[in-house]
């Protein structure tokens, strides 16, 4: 990450000196107006910079609402109406915070999608993806930690099942279930240690990936639509011939990009802040009540696909290792998946097939995860689903290994779809 | 520029294909000037998020106390926003004492009306001339000075009239809360919005009718 | 003062008889058409809400001085017309009923409303207050479809009337199922009149748990103007620059 290699010096004599002695500006230069970056970017390529928007939002309100938030089991309720009712713009800076949140997982989940899409995962970005992967996970237990700290009963019933999870590890699992919670149920202990995580420990460990996550990125390049690499024809300049500077073109296009996120973001924050009861759930304005579960208790809809997953299992272990697993296999994509062919626009028919088939598994248990009804032949659909989430990959493997892909001829040169 | 290395300039729509500078610098501008003033709007709830809540608010709304059990030349506290409020029931000695310290004050007249309402910049500072209602905090760096009411030799002042010593770092003040000359502390103390509601009972951080 | 409401609750056990009126399916949740923006309708909801309610229920996050704020109220009206005595403007609105005594006497501390609304929905509250009826069987004399069992007289009684249920006949080993209530004794208004009334309360307590929606409303609006304007502008710098890439 060195300058950039034709010793870049702003013409200002005092950034001049300072980059003498700091060579700041250009590292930012090498990261914007020299970080070349493909031509044929498509909608999809707009969900990395809009995840860094929303983590920047959510560090930001998140300050302000820990300045009046009380992280204690008697208060922390009281404290969330004190923020939404007493506190000017309260409303608004939690809003801004309980939406962020769910958009968050909107964007990674569409953010990792593309990588599927367009094979971004495979070689040689497997490390930018296990990154990617290890964000994914760390932002699911900052979520979750997050969602236990308004102290609703949804917030004290999610806690309590999701920890239980770790009760199946076997010998530890009990003894490890109290060392989570400091008490027999979660309790303030458990509040005021996953407040501390939330708040300082889980942040601290998000940044640092997401600053790894673009070395990474910035080590390899930008894969594009057409999953090719631009740094196979470079002019004599030594630019790649298909990539354009990120600044200004791409600094300009993802403002488009945020424009219309947030145009989103705004419509629900003023106007549909529970989302329908998904984003903030009717449950959760009912305080904490060890004594009475509520009628229908699940995770987030960001978490509901693998708690569909986890409901559907007739064994305790078996259920939480079919869960962890759901999520570990995701680490392993870029060496399942050995097709030479990134970009789906020229891989096999039946890599497409699969890969819509994953995308409408994943939505379908997510909305029997959330679904209160009872009928049990969601059970059944559920276990099929999970079936079919785990045979893409088996599938995955066995179509790229065996050769039967049958692949299209790859462009040399990146295409315009405009 | 992207790709000045190959083709663009010799591209068939070439004017198309000018950039027009002035345009391009004008939409930059303009959006960045438009895109500025979003973030400076939305940083406006987030200042405003440190303002007193309402429940501050309602902490620190008007209050009554009641005077009637303070003797002559005693001094109780009260509390109004979580702040001293000192209320002293002056004695005639200390009244009539007040006037011969001018030369020693710093603002004998009052004329710094930030430290007390319209109503109370008299000799006195107060609506009725014998009840000292006043915020008990040093102008200096805010400590809560000590009531020495009686009119005698102290360690700090041999020709002490009654009046408060600040503990901390040991400003004087008058038993009208008018500060001496030569202590650390710049202003008289203040007094805070009230008016009596009968006799012997007092509301705090309300005006008098009529007053501003 | 009707802060007597659930003794006289109690009383209208003994009442009976009377005309029938036809009414929907027990337990059905009723669509309330709540409209925030009919200020006159949440007043009216305030005035009932504290007439007949909150001698039992407290709207724990609720500041007098913010209803009287947000709904166009002036201090004396709220402390006054709302009817009561010994609190302060900024205060909580809370119930005067003591807890342990509200257990004795209901089985169960009459819940706070601040967010009931959040918690359950508008159309529930709406036809919760339309539901109840007489059940001697229960320890209050009053029970509710919608929340079958519900520890809670009928407030609204002498505004609604008196609601009986009509059985349908017990299946073996099945306890009796509520087919229809009817309206035995005619209240002080008409079934539409109170209508309105539970409209009025729910819209009302719609407010209070969400006091900010005015605010939000009002904000909301010239955001999204805003960032139409800042999008479009961003449209066009794009496709400015992009002039370039071929």
């Amino acid at each position: 990450m060195a300058a950039a290699p034709d010793a870049w010096k702003p013409s200002n004599k005092i950034l001049a000196w300072v980059e003498d002695r700091l060579p700041i500006l250009g590292f930012m230069r090498s990261h914007t107006a020299e970080y070349y970056a493909p031509k044929n970017f498509n909608f999809m390529y707009f969900f990395g910079s809009l995840a860094l928007l929303v983590l920047v939002n959510q560090i930001v309100t998140g300050i302000f609402l820990a300045m009046n938030f009380n992280p204690s089991a008697g208060h922390a309720f009281s404290s969330i109406q004190y923020i939404m009712r007493d506190v000017d713009w309260g409303w608004l800076i939690r809003y801004m915070h309980t939406t962020g949140a769910s958009l968050f997982f909107v964007v990674v989940y569409l953010h990792m999608f593309r990588a599927l899409m367009y094979g971004s995962h495979k070689q040689p970005r497997e490390l930018l993806w296990v990154i990617g992967m290890l964000i994914y996970l760390a932002l699911m237990a900052e979520a979750f930690m997050g969602y236990v700290l308004p102290w609703g009963q949804m917030s004290f019933w999610g806690a309590k099942v999701i920890i239980s999870l770790f009760g199946a590890v076997p010998v530890i699992g009990n003894k490890l279930v109290e060392w989570i919670m400091g008490d027999f149920l979660p309790a303030g202990a458990t509040l005021n240690r996953f407040f501390a995580l939330h708040v300082i420990a889980l942040p601290l460990v998000l940044l640092l990936l997401v600053v790894l996550h673009l070395g990474a990125l910035h080590t390899s390049g930008s894969n594009n639509p057409d999953g090719i690499e631009i740094k196979q024809h470079k002019g004599p300049d030594g630019k790649p011939l298909d990539g354009i500077p990120f600044h200004p073109y791409y600094t300009v296009k993802d403002l488009v990009g945020v424009g219309f996120f947030l145009l989103v973001a705004a419509f629900i924050i003023f106007y549909q802040p529970t989302f329908f009861g998904l984003f903030l759930e009717h449950d959760n304005y009912i305080p904490a009540n060890p004594l009475v579960t509520p009628a229908a208790i699940h995770p987030v809809w960001y978490f509901t696909p693998f708690y569909a997953m986890l409901r559907s299992i007739p064994s305790k272990g078996l259920g939480v290792l079919t869960l962890f697993s759901a999520i570990a296999v995701l680490f392993f994509l870029p060496w399942i998946d050995r097709s030479k062919v990134k970009s789906m626009r020229y891989r096999g028919t039946s890599y497409k097939v699969a890969l819509a088939v994953l995308a409408l598994t994943f939505i379908w248990l997510g909305k029997i995860g959330i679904g209160e009804s009872t009928w049990i032949g969601d059970t059944y659909i559920a276990r099929a689903l999970t079936g079919v989430y785990f045979a893409f990959f088996l599938f995955l493997w066995a179509y790229t290994y065996f050769g039967w892909e049958k692949t299209k001829p790859v462009p040399d040169r990146v295409t315009m779809h405009e | 520029m992207a790709h000045t290395s190959e083709g663009s300039l010799q591209s068939p729509s070439a004017d198309s294909t000018e950039v027009d500078h002035g345009r391009r610098r004008f939409l930059t501008l303009t959006t960045a000037v438009v895109g500025g003033a979003g973030v400076v709007a939305a940083a406006v709830p987030f200042i405003k998020s440190w303002e007193p809540s309402a429940r501050a608010l309602a902490a620190g709304a008007p209050v009554t106390i009641d005077i009637s059990k303070i003797e002559l030349g005693q001094m109780v506290r009260f509390a109004w926003r979580s702040l001293p409020i000192f209320v002293v029931n002056r004695t005639k000695e200390q009244l009539a004492d007040l006037p011969s310290l001018d030369p020693r004050l710093r603002d004998p007249e009052s004329k710094e009306t930030s430290q007390q309402p319209s109503y109370c910049q008299n000799t006195w500072r107060s609506i009725k001339p014998e009840w000292l209602v006043m915020i008990g905090i040093c102008t200096h760096l805010g400590c809560v000075p000590d009531y020495y009411g009686q009119i005698q030799p102290e360690p700090f002042d041999r020709h002490w009239k009654g009046g408060f010593f600040c503990p901390c770092h040991k400003s004087r003040y008058d038993v009208a809360g008018r500060v001496f000359q030569g202590v650390p502390a710049p202003l008289n103390m203040v007094i805070p919005p009230y008016h009596y509601i009968d006799d012997t009972h007092v509301r705090i951080g309300v005006n008098p009718k009529g007053a501003a | 003062m009707n802060k007597r409401t659930f003794v006289c609750a109690l009383l209208a056990l003994a009442l009976a008889g009377g005309p029938a009126l036809a009414q929907e399916a027990p337990g059905t949740i009723y669509d309330a058409h709540v409209n925030l923006h009919d200020i006159a309708s949440v007043q009216r909801g305030g005035r009932i809400f504290f007439n007949y309610c909150a001698g039992c229920h407290s709207l724990n996050y609720m500041r007098y001085e913010r209803i009287a704020h947000d709904l166009g109220l002036s201090e004396k009206q709220v402390m006054t017309d709302f009817d009561f005595n010994g609190v302060k403007f900024g205060d909580h609105a809370i119930s005067s009923m003591p807890a342990a005594d509200a257990e004795k006497w209901f089985g169960k501390a009459p819940p706070d409303l601040s967010l009931e609304v959040r918690a359950r929905g508008e159309n529930w509250v709406f036809s919760y207050l339309k539901s109840f009826y007489l059940d001697p069987t229960r320890p209050v004399g009053w029970n509710n479809t919608v929340f079958p069992n519900a520890s809670m007289p009928n407030p609204l009684w002498s505004l609604q009337g008196v609601q009986t249920a009509v059985f349908a006949p017990a299946k073996a080993g099945h306890d009796p199922q509520v087919e229809k209530l009817e309206l035995s004794r005619p209240g002080l208004e008409s079934p539409e009149q109170f209508d309105r009334t539970a409209r009025d309360v729910t819209a009302f307590l719609t407010y209070v748990a969400e006091p900010n929606t005015y605010e939000r409303d009002r904000l909301g609006l010239w955001v999204i103007l805003y960032l139409v304007g800042f999008s479009l502008l961003a449209v066009f710098l794009k496709r400015d620059y992009w002039k370039d890439i071929h």
